[in-house]
């Protein structure tokens, strides 16, 4: 029997650019296949913050740019800003 | 004519200004609900995109009954005004055991009007929590973004979860994030939706007895009397919990200027937000 290795991610959006602010939302995609996540499955967030994530193992693969408003539009609002997304490398059992 | 009475009040308008919807729980009579269920089966007749809604649904249709419920006639009056257009009705059906949700989207496409659409969305049979009833994000009405572009946001603070009994009734502003739920159970689910456009401009159509002293005047900010009072400014100035530290100061201007809109009143304000950003001496 053979392991593979697959890719989890973790996606959390944080109330402000630091990663240790607080999770506001946020999504799992498992490579390995063990779990299925879906929109409106659970209301309970995996970690408060974005530090909690690093601190159980998940290593941070990306951070938001930021970028300031185009002009005109400082006071628009439309997608999350503080998207943060991780990674843990998991092995997938035959 | 609608009853006085059956138009929404000053501060139901901030709550749907604020959270982008309003919710009624058990308001459309059992008769009613079966009615309905049994039209869902035979099929519910669509009038074409754009037909006055006075026009459509005639009597005996148990949708036409629904919608002119004095409840129901005096909260589409209030929100979209006299005789709105019809533009669209679905029956959204979530089967059985479902592998995953909808995603997340807003309908149609990206609307860059502050005129507002409603949608009612009509649940004519119980919806338990394993049912997959619609999952709303209170507030995110104002984020301009196009249908499905937010389908990787799986959950977010303060969603909620549509758990209801039958006869209730949410009326939606038409951006709001939303999505039907896993259904996990072994029965379909049943959900009606009905898209109304307005032909007049929306100022002042609701009940606005009282409406100044519902405004509330200016208070010291940033203190223990800000938000102290229920009144309108309280409702708009209250955060959601899923709201950015920063981007969710911007909800709350966003919101004002919505009421600013609805209610003809160019200088109102929650808590001084846009005020001061107005002063250009």
């Amino acid at each position: 029997m053979m392991n593979k290795l697959r890719q989890k991610i973790l996606v959390l959006y944080l109330s402000n650019s630091a990663l240790d602010s607080t999770v506001k939302g946020w999504a799992v995609y498992d490579g390995t296949g063990r779990e299925a996540h879906t929109t409106g499955d659970t209301n309970i967030a995996p970690y408060k913050t974005g530090l909690l994530a690093l601190q159980d193992g998940w290593r941070a693969i990306q951070f938001p740019q930021l970028i300031p408003p185009y002009p005109g539009h400082e006071l628009d609002t439309s997608f999350l800003k503080y998207e943060f997304i991780f990674e843990k490398i998991e092995e997938q059992h035959d | 004519m609608i009853e006085q009475s059956n138009l929404l009040d000053n501060k139901q308008m901030a709550l749907f200004v604020a959270k982008g919807y309003l919710r009624f729980d058990e308001v459309i009579p059992d008769d009613i609900n079966h009615a309905v269920m049994a039209e869902i089966d035979r099929g519910i007749k669509a009038s074409p995109a754009g037909t006055p809604l006075s026009a459509c649904y005639p009597d005996p249709s148990p949708i036409g009954k629904m919608l002119r419920l004095p409840l129901v006639a005096g909260l589409i009056q209030s929100l979209v005004g006299p005789d709105p257009l019809f533009d669209h009705q679905a029956v959204h059906v979530r089967q059985p055991n479902e592998d995953s949700a909808q995603p997340l989207h807003a309908d149609s496409i990206i609307d860059t009007r502050t005129a507002f659409d409603i949608q009612l969305m009509y649940f004519p049979h119980d919806v338990p929590a394993n049912m997959g009833g619609t999952l709303l994000l209170p507030g995110s009405q104002y984020r301009r973004v196009n249908e499905s572009d937010i389908a990787r946001y799986q959950n977010m603070l303060g969603q909620v979860q549509m758990v209801c009994k039958a006869g209730t009734l949410l009326v939606l502003h038409h951006g709001i994030w939303h999505c039907g739920r896993q259904n996990k159970t072994n029965e379909k689910r049943y959900m009606f939706k009905v898209r109304l456009n307005p032909v007049v401009r929306q100022l002042r159509l609701w009940n606005t007895d009282n409406l100044v002293s519902d405004v509330g005047a200016s208070k010291p900010i940033f203190t223990k009397e800000t938000n102290a009072i229920e009144d309108v400014q309280t409702i708009l100035a209250r955060s959601e919990p899923w709201f950015e530290d920063a981007s969710g100061r911007l909800e709350i201007v966003n919101r004002v200027k919505m009421w600013r809109y609805i209610s003809g009143d160019d200088r109102f304000d929650v808590h001084y937000w846009m005020t001061r950003l107005e002063n250009t001496p």
